[in-house]
């Protein structure tokens, strides 16, 4: 079963809970944690063990080879992205404006445009104690998260196809890195605070689920601030409450060090237990 | 020229908003704000904010397949490099939430079958608010893969509405992550403002971030919120604020007034002026001072 631990507000806990899910699970069953938020994976700094395997990721982008070209002119027209530029004689490929989608390269009479790998990022793999780790983390500096999402997402598909759970880390938003994270999702928890900003962003996590008619249900963090119209909120909408993890200041001091929190404070794990029941009677009906 | 002055902080949830939200409320007469937060904007719960334009963004294409005219031949979806195309009935459809609008499809499909219709795939606003100052800001569509442009236009409408109000600065709020719109909303931009937490999670987002500020040559500056959740990474991030050059404007407490003034819709400037409004006269003077 893969499950995607999203939300619209950023620092709402979905790494906190994905973590701590994680490892509860693989305590007793084989759990494999992809972190998806490749622009920032923090998932790492919770976890110990050290990396068996890096792997490069790459993306595809066209090189010019001047020798081959016959200047037709067609590869500009054919890039919806204005990454490639025809300045007299010469072509200009913009490798941060390409979307890989190969239409050039293809397309071009004299092949005068074959792809080249240019860096993406890093695909690592870890074993924190029975738990299966993979980081998917992006090279500063390059605007596109998805085609580094998908890698991630075929990497435990090759790998770790059989495990009980997958529990996907996502990137904070509505956008396409969010969707491209939470697509392949069988189920998505949406995790969020009682606050006005909580509640809006909320909304739009839960537009985007239906949107892509994922199954989810939520997680209220923090509960203790702020008010409780998302109650009523997960009432109107029909919305099942999965658990509500209470605020506490000794909860954030424990986070900010970077430790597990279900063996310290009983009230996380009380909130997990729930969380792993509901899990299972969806995977049983499955 | 107004000055601009971007919040962001690389991790998400450390504060940016309410930061922006008081300092709003500190320059109220002499900025606008621009919310480039797109796809999870929240400024307009504290600002409520009246529209006095809003305006249709469209961004990109998606690839439509008209059955009349489809063969079944397949190339379409044999090319497509985000498998957004499959078949059904022996005819071709197009997925648009996967589709990323390259357009080879089109140029390939023999039946001229495939079209490219311009995609709405948001709202950009400009409105007064309760402060007095101009807000700009925006809803991206759900999925839509535009968010950088989006920003660039909130950005692009501030600063024409700053020369127009004869304002000096621009204070927007940005994304989390350092992908897209962060990159965006640094383009042109004169400081950043980051916003961080003691976390060791923050912490190393904010040294990602801080590699992406240098690629653009801006300086930066530095406000640490929650720092009293744990002083030994707060001195630690101060520490390497110092080693990096990066001017650290401010300590914020672990204050429960920044939940009560959001749930509020308000500021904490607003909420409790005597406490906040000295250290966000503060953050704000250091703001100005950097050049």
């Amino acid at each position: 079963m893969r499950i995607a631990i999203a939300s619209g507000k950023g620092g709402t806990g979905k790494t906190t809970l994905a973590v701590n899910l994680s490892l509860k699970l693989a305590e007793t069953t084989s759990t494999v944690l992809l972190d998806l938020d490749v622009e920032e994976p923090n998932s790492g700094i919770f976890l110990s063990g050290d990396a068996i395997t890096t792997h490069k990721a790459l993306r595809r982008v066209p090189q010019w080879e001047q020798k081959a070209c016959t200047i037709c002119g067609k590869c500009p027209s054919y890039c919806r992205y204005n990454a490639i530029i025809r300045l007299g004689d010469h072509i200009m490929v913009l490798p941060e404006l390409c979307h890989s989608c190969f239409a050039c390269s293809e397309l071009c009479p004299a092949q005068a445009l074959p792809m080249q790998g240019l860096p993406l990022g890093t695909i690592r793999l870890f074993k924190s104690g029975t738990l299966d780790f993979v980081e998917c983390r992006l090279d500063i500096g390059l605007e596109q998260a998805s085609p580094l999402i998908s890698q991630g997402l075929s990497y435990i598909d090759q790998h770790f196809a059989r495990h009980q759970y997958q529990i996907l880390d996502n990137p904070p938003g509505t956008s396409c890195a969010m969707i491209s994270a939470a697509k392949t999702a069988d189920y998505a928890i949406l995790i969020t605070e009682p606050t006005p900003f909580g509640l809006y962003d909320l909304s739009l996590a839960v537009e985007t689920m239906r949107h892509i008619g994922i199954a989810f249900g939520v997680v209220v963090n923090r509960w203790g601030i702020g008010n409780n119209d998302i109650l009523e909120y997960l009432k109107r909408e029909e919305i099942p409450l999965l658990a509500k993890i209470p605020h506490s200041r000794a909860i954030a001091a424990s986070y900010s060090k970077g430790e597990i929190l279900y063996q310290s404070f009983p009230e996380f794990d009380d909130a997990l237990k729930l969380i792993i029941s509901h899990l299972e009677a969806r995977c049983q009906k499955k | 020229m107004p000055k601009e002055i971007v919040c962001i902080s690389g991790k998400g949830g450390t504060g940016k908003s309410s930061v922006v939200s008081a300092l709003a409320w500190i320059a109220r007469e002499n900025l606008v704000v621009a919310d480039c937060d797109v796809d999870a904007a929240d400024l307009h719960l504290i600002f409520a904010p009246e529209h006095l334009k809003a305006e249709d963004f469209y961004s990109g294409v998606k690839a439509v397949i008209d059955p009349g005219l489809c063969t079944g031949c397949g190339l379409c979806a044999d090319k497509c490099r985000y498998q957004a195309i499959f078949s059904e009935n022996n005819r071709f459809k197009v997925q648009t939430l996967d589709c990323e609008g390259c357009g080879y499809c089109y140029h390939i499909c023999h039946a001229k079958a495939i079209s490219l219709p311009e995609q709405l795939v948001g709202e950009c606003y400009t409105s007064t608010t309760r402060y007095g100052c101009s807000l700009v800001h925006a809803r991206l569509g759900i999925g839509a893969d535009n968010s950088g442009k989006l920003v660039a236009k909130v950005k692009n409408e501030a600063k024409a509405l700053a020369l127009e109000e004869a304002r000096d600065y621009i204070l927007v709020d940005g994304s989390p992550g350092i992908g897209c719109p962060v990159v965006s909303s640094l383009s042109g931009a004169n400081v950043a403002l980051m916003v961080t937490e003691p976390s060791l999670t923050a912490h190393s987002d904010l040294q990602r971030l801080w590699k992406l500020i240098q690629k653009f040559q801006i300086p930066a500056a530095c406000v640490i919120n929650k720092a009293d959740i744990n002083p030994q990474i707060s001195s630690s991030i101060k520490e390497w604020l110092r080693q990096e050059g990066i001017r650290h404007l401010a300590d914020l407490d672990y204050d429960m007034d920044f939940q009560i003034a959001i749930t509020n819709g308000k500021s904490v400037t607003e909420i409790n002026h005597t406490k906040w409004q000295p250290v966000f006269d503060q953050i704000w003077e250091g703001l100005k001072e950097i050049q």
